[in-house]
């Protein structure tokens, strides 16, 4: 306890005697003083008289300890939360190791209720608060505080959660008094399954109501995690009940949140870990006319919590250097592609853009010049129904339209408009240009949400749209269109009916399943516990996901269990079979020679064979068989793991081709031979490879002039082979009129 | 916009994917296409009746430039390493590398006949129509009497200008703009039959080489397209596709053009992905970004000197010693006063789930989806047989129990860049005007963590009681209002985005060396003339009155006082003046000791100037030495 606190305990002390919650009004009372005391930092500050050049950086200084928070985790770790105590655990020193990272000096004071013993400090001042363990005092965040909440102890009585509401809050006024107002915060995680204790005078909502007064009397906030459903057991309702209403008083009288969670994993996603202070996006008129314009504040709603970005490691440094950042930094140097040595300074560079084959030049000032500056403001475009912008339309991270604070009016005006947006089923379009200086506009679409909480006000919500060049409009085939033995008969569509019915994720009546709102990011989760891990044993493995962790990212076992025949069913309605006429282009032709088990001339079967009962497309074909010659060479042409492939192809396929017509008997071979030559001359054609053809079907030219193949050559001019002429492929030499020649030349001399 | 450079760091990369197994085969990334157009004396002279009253009545032959124009426009932004070729045919004049005659191929300087679009391209072919009948001319390629055949032609030049690169890694097509249905119609017999099958016979060679051809026919009430004519058998459609090719043929001139303008396009699939919707039973999706940001291309750095562009070259050095290192494979993060060091290995491993692919988790009704649960542009998925039989048929159930029962499916992706819970939503197809405005499937939508969802209603809840609502009159006016500023047909595709416009507005004139820039109408301000007219006024006027009471313009005036944050800004800039007239700047810069001040004391004097006060010091002191014009 630092000295303020201290001075206001004494005062405490010397005020007045009371036991447990009994006597709330008269401990709060004499608490109060203390606030009253000026806090040491603040009288630093005035009394300060540092010359001008320093008065930033001081200013600086102080605000970023005003901006800290001081929070006080109040836990329930008596007999009926033991079971959920391991997930507390987890989510409470996740919180804490987040501050560790994002916000340092922050201050965390851990308090838990239900516990045999009791320690705390107003037992001492004034008595009663048993069964309160101040875990942790309030102070700057420090891994202890993350082990401290790693191992949590398993109380062994029913917790009073108001003693320890005033244990909390008792604490934060000591420590802090008047100041940090906003700053200061409650965080209660409990099943409130236990009745409190009957106050000594009035009722228990009297006395609720008096407690929730001085929260906001010093500026406290309370986020109460209430454990419900499967996380409690089976609990006497009238005190849940009973217990909900006192809670509720909160909620309505002062800065308090209460959020009930029926399953772990909503428990881990229903304490914010990471608390980020909203910041405007714009603040100013929404126009909808030019003699109408509504005062607004837009935040962010929704903005993707990224994986953190690390740096870059060094181990280069001495490891006795302890001062070693162990960074490592990059370099950009431009060079000029003509002289590959010389660097170009940054004064000597300019920014082009790429418009078609051509870059742009441009500087900064030209461009500045000349580009679409729109006025910054918000204009109304007009109402739509909401049936004209689709939900799966929304582009981006979405905002929210608030009015202004403390402006009553443009709350009445902003709320009429979304009441009657919500009855009318309208829309608005919008569009938006945030900032001065804004290089594009946004054209977005607001939808009313209507408050369902007295105590806060209506708001809109706001999406980007795309524009016109955004959407790639593809035309996919009508799906009455495919033919009947594609479509779902009726016991099909009752089996799919069945499964959107039964696999049902917001049950009536219950908790909604893998509300996003309560949903944690399983991958963040994981790093900063695996980041937690690696501070004690840095070779540690990552650790397998959770359970809890598994419910967000696989199917509920519980829930497959109970729609068991469902599933069965629906398994059994349909039938999924691997498509036999799958890649028919690359490699059927391939797996059908396989498969038919042919033989092969270099007697690769047995490796082939265990191969194809694996994996059958990967069976590559690396020779031209007898069988089927033209299927083999489409084969290896279609490898693309080696270039050579093709090559190797050509190669082989003139080999096949030469044997083909030297070994035919009377022309029985010539049909054949010339499916293979069709197939090498469209094959030189796709691979650019005319030459290889022209030459070959040159030499075979003279070959069967030299044996005096006749008939062969009649059949390669009524089968129309020619050369390749350069107008099929670019690099032949040879010219349409020559290719065409090559045949008529030929046939005069048969 | 954003003109921010990617970063290279490789855990931040988004759709970027390591895991080969997820992406079973990539499709080809280029594509080569030939616009084989028409120029028949019918393509002039049969028009398109216009359906609104301003509107003109345009030639086919004009629809089938303007559809060309636009994608060539589009192309450039988008897609500027595809090439392109724009042929002719039934032409007077001739020009392609066979010197066929009937076949026109049209070109512009510095470019091959099959080459990337350029500036010069667009802005000729902008123009093509008005020396058309000077340098180009029509004329009927297909007469009795002669054995000419202009469309065997075209496709044997279409054929040859495509001979260039693989079929395996490039995409190539032909697009075919007609309105003649029987092109062999004035020829008889023998003949006839000849050139048909001479036809067809050129038009599969050219298929077996990997080039696909596709017809826009373009068609008029009274004279509509007839597929099964002929084309049926070039294009090589099946008997049962083919109702499916001419969509109750769109009458009116923006629907042939919006209908033209979609069959332009090529499908790409981003994605294959397995769907497990339970144990045993995955179908087989393909996934479609149909809606993606499109941003202005990435900077090229030139040499201010020779115009010529700059290599980037990137060295690794470390803090510690100075010394050139390796890209390193191990990664740092500050905790707890220490560094805590991971391999790149490990932290893949973090974002990696058994799960992969799609795996469905169940369903909710649809309004469970709120309005806040987006992060980013939703992914199309339409289902494929290709490998696994009963795919369609399983997804067309679910989808069609799904749109019944109104609800949506949650599942859990497991990409590896980030793993996400998305909703699944069912679209069914929206079909308008004979054209296709929504395909048949489901979107994919990103749901965001907790740890995305922020707070912000709550934090400006009132701490005691209730807050304001508005009345039932207020709401009744407010209700008026809406009535009166009614978009009735609007679309989400109306608006050109008016900074990427000017963008490439201000590119092309620079790059065709022209002195003016064209204006870009801005279609994305209200309209003042409808805002003005009485009823809207009236109605805004009265929600004014019974919200605001009569004195909404003091109000305003009211607002309009100085804020705190402006009132501490005008005190700081008034001891930034104080402070600055200590110094002798004009000394200061003279003798160079700008650099000696520090940064707070140079900031008095951009304070008291005015002028900005961001960025590092040296930024600082060299704007201030440029205020100072030294």
């Amino acid at each position: 306890m630092n000295e303020t606190g201290g001075i206001g305990g004494e005062e405490c002390v010397a005020a007045s005697k009371v036991k447990g919650n009994g006597g709330i009004e008269s401990a709060l009372e004499c608490i109060h003083p203390a606030g009253t005391k000026k806090n040491p930092e603040e009288e630093s500050f005035s009394s300060n008289s540092t010359p001008s050049s320093a008065r930033l950086t001081l200013f600086l200084f102080f605000s970023m300890a005003r901006n800290k928070e001081a929070l006080v985790l109040l836990l329930d770790v008596g007999p009926s939360m033991h079971s959920v105590i391991p997930e507390i655990e987890k989510v409470c020193s996740m919180l804490v190791e987040k501050k560790l990272i994002f916000t340092k000096y922050d201050e965390v004071g851990v308090v838990l209720f239900g516990t045999e013993d009791t320690d705390n400090e107003l037992t001492e001042e004034v008595g009663g608060y048993q069964h309160v363990v101040v875990l942790k005092n309030i102070k700057v965040v420090e891994g202890d505080i993350v082990e401290a909440l790693q191992q949590l102890p398993r109380g062994a009585t029913h917790g009073d959660f108001l003693d320890a509401i005033i244990v909390g809050m008792d604490m934060l006024i000591k420590k802090f008094g008047e100041t940090n107002k906003g700053k200061k915060r409650l965080c209660l995680i409990t099943n409130a399954q236990c009745p409190i204790k009957e106050p000594f005078e009035g009722t228990k909502e009297e006395q609720v109501t008096t407690i929730a007064k001085q929260m906001t009397v010093h500026g406290m906030r309370m986020e109460s995690i209430i454990l419900r459903g499967k996380l409690s057991q089976d609990a006497n309702k009238k005190i849940m009940d009973e217990n909900d209403q006192l809670l509720r008083i909160f909620s309505t009288e002062t800065s308090a949140r209460s959020t009930y969670v029926e399953n772990p994993v909503s428990l881990l996603g229903a304490l914010r870990t990471r608390n980020i202070t909203p910041s405007t996006i714009f603040k100013g008129d929404l126009e909808l006319s030019p003699k109408l314009k509504i005062k607004v504040l837009v935040y962010k709603k929704t903005a993707e919590e990224k994986f953190p970005t690390l740096k870059k490691f060094s181990d280069k440094a001495a490891s006795t250097d302890k001062f070693a950042t162990h960074e490592v930094k990059v370099d950009y140097e431009y060079k000029s592609s003509q002289e590959p040595d010389k660097v170009v300074p940054p004064d000597q560079r300019i920014k082009g853009y790429r418009y078609g084959p051509q870059i742009v030049p441009i500087s900064q000032a030209e461009w500045d010049a000349v580009k679409f500056k729109p006025e910054k403001g918000l204009k109304l475009l007009g109402f739509t129904d909401s049936s004209n912008v689709l939900r799966h339309q929304y582009m981006k991270d979405v905002n929210v339209f608030i009015a202004e604070t403390g402006n009553t009016k443009a709350t009445l005006a902003l709320s009429s408009l979304v009441r009657a947006m919500k009855e009318m089923n309208k829309v608005a379009i919008l569009r938006c240009v945030w900032r001065h200086g804004q290089a594009n506009v946004v054209i977005g679409v607001l939808t009313p949400n209507l408050s369902d909480k007295e105590n806060i006000p209506d708001s809109l919500y706001f999406n980007a749209l795309p524009f016109a060049e955004d959407v790639r409009e593809f035309q996919f085939p009508s799906f009455s269109n495919f033919p009947a033995p594609i479509q779902p008969n009726e016991q099909q569509l009752e089996a799919a009916a069945n499964l959107v019915k039964m696999l049902d994720l917001a049950p009536q009546g219950k908790e909604e399943v893998l509300l996003p709102d309560f949903t944690p990011n399983p991958v963040l989760e994981r790093f900063y516990r695996y980041l937690e891990l690696k501070s004690k044993h840095a070779d540690a493995a990552v650790p397998p996901l959770d359970d809890t962790l598994k419910k967000i990212t696989e199917p509920d076992d519980e829930l497959l269990q109970q729609n068991k025949s469902v599933i069965e069913n629906f398994r059994r309605s349909f039938e999924l079979k691997e498509n036999p006429r799958h890649k028919k282009s690359r490699r059927l032709l391939r797996e059908e020679r396989y498969g038919s088990g042919e033989e092969n001339s270099k007697g690769e079967i047995p490796a082939l064979a265990s191969n194809l009962i694996e994996d059958k497309s990967n069976v590559e074909v690396d020779n031209i068989g007898d069988l089927t010659p033209v299927q083999d060479f489409e084969a290896m042409f279609a490898r693309r793991d080696n270039p050579d492939w093709v090559v190797k192809a050509i190669d082989a396929m003139k080999n096949k081709i030469h044997d083909l017509i030297e070994d035919s008997h009377e022309g029985d071979n010539n049909l054949k031979a010339l499916e293979c030559l069709a197939a090498l001359r469209k094959g030189c054609i796709n691979e650019q490879e005319p030459k290889q053809f022209n030459n070959f079907l040159r030499d075979i030219w003279s070959f069967c002039q030299e044996k005096s193949l006749h008939d062969f050559c009649d059949s390669l001019s009524s089968k129309g082979i020619t050369l390749i002429p350069k107008s099929e492929a670019a690099d032949s030499e040879v010219t349409e009129d020559e290719a065409r020649s090559f045949l008529v030349k030929s046939q005069p001399k048969v | 916009m954003d003109f921010e450079h990617e970063s290279d760091d490789p855990f931040r990369d988004d759709e970027d994917d390591p895991d080969a197994h997820l992406s079973l085969e990539k499709e080809s990334t280029k594509e080569y296409v030939v616009y084989l157009v028409d120029a028949s004396p019918k393509m002039f002279t049969s028009t398109c009746p216009a359906s609104a009253d301003d509107q003109k009545e345009e030639s086919h032959f004009h629809i089938a430039l303007s559809c060309i124009s636009q994608s060539l426009k589009n192309q450039i932004i988008n897609r500027s390493y595809d090439e392109l070729a724009i042929c002719f045919f039934n032409t007077r004049e001739k020009r392609n590398i066979q010197e066929l005659s009937g076949v026109f191929v049209f070109n512009v300087p510095e470019r091959d006949y099959l080459d990337r679009p350029t500036a010069r391209l667009i802005k000729e072919f902008d123009r093509i129509e008005e020396s058309f009948a000077k340098d180009i001319g029509s004329q009927d390629g297909i007469v009795p009497g002669t054995r000419e055949n202009s469309l065997y032609n075209a496709i044997w030049v279409a054929q040859a200008l495509l001979r260039k690169g693989s079929a395996k890694t490039v995409d190539k097509r032909v697009l075919l703009f007609t309105n003649e249905d029987d092109p062999f119609g004035c020829i008889k017999g023998a003949i006839k039959s000849d050139m048909k099958r001479m036809t067809l016979q050129r038009a599969k060679d050219a298929q077996d080489l990997g080039i696909s051809i596709e017809l826009l026919p373009l068609s008029h009430p009274s004279d509509p397209f007839n597929v099964s004519q002929f084309y049926a058998e070039l294009i090589g459609l099946e008997e049962d596709e083919l109702a499916d090719f001419m969509p109750s043929s769109g009458n009116k001139l923006e629907d042939m053009k919006d209908q033209l303008r979609k069959r332009m396009f090529k499908k790409r699939i981003v994605k294959k992905l397995k769907f497990i919707i339970v144990d045993g039973i995955s179908i087989e999706l393909n996934s479609y970004a149909l809606i993606r940001p499109t941003v202005p291309g990435a900077i090229t750095w030139l040499d201010s000197v020779t115009n010529q562009p700059l290599k980037s070259e990137r060295t690794f050095i470390c803090a510690d010693t100075g010394a050139l290192v390796e890209e390193s494979t191990k990664r740092f993060h500050p905790y707890k006063n220490q560094n805590i060091v991971f391999s790149t290995k490990e932290l893949s491993e973090i974002k990696r789930f058994s799960t992969g692919h799609l795996h469905l988790l169940g369903f909710k009704p649809l309004s469970c989806l709120r309005d806040y649960y987006n992060l980013k542009p939703s992914t199309f998925l339409y289902p494929s047989d290709e490998a696994m039989d009963g795919s369609i048929c399983i997804f067309i159930a679910l989808h069609r129990s799904m749109i019944q029962l109104k609800r949506f499916a949650v599942a859990f992706y497991g990409g590896s860049s980030r793993p996400q819970l998305v909703a699944l939503i069912a679209q069914d197809e929206i079909i308008q005007s004979g054209g296709q405005i929504e395909p048949p499937g489901m979107h994919m939508i990103s749901l965001p963590y907790s740890d995305d969802i922020r707070l912000v209603e709550e934090r400006h809840s009132e701490k005691v009681g209730m807050v304001t609502r508005a009345s039932n009159d207020q709401i009744k006016k407010a209700a008026d209002v809406i009535k009166r500023i009614d978009l009735k047909d609007f679309s989400i595709c109306q608006f050109a985005n008016p900074g990427l416009q000017r963008h490439y507005a201000v590119l092309q004139a620079l790059a065709l060396e022209e002195d003016e820039i064209p204006e870009i109408k801005d279609e994305t301000l209200p309209d003042e003339e409808g805002l003005a007219r009485p009823g809207v006024v009236k109605a805004l006027e009265e929600f004014k009155t019974s919200v605001y009471g009569e004195n909404y313009d003091e109000e305003c005036e009211a607002n309009a006082k100085p804020s705190e944050a402006s009132k501490k800004r005008k005190a700081q800039a008034e001891v930034a003046t104080k402070e600055c007239e200590n110094y002798d700047w004009g000394e200061l810069a003279d003798t160079g000791k700008l650099k000696d001040l520090t940064v707070v004391e140079l900031k008095y004097y951009l304070t008291a100037h005015n002028l900005p006060v961001s960025g590092k010091k040296e930024a600082l002191v060299s704007r201030i030495l440029t205020h100072m014009k030294k």
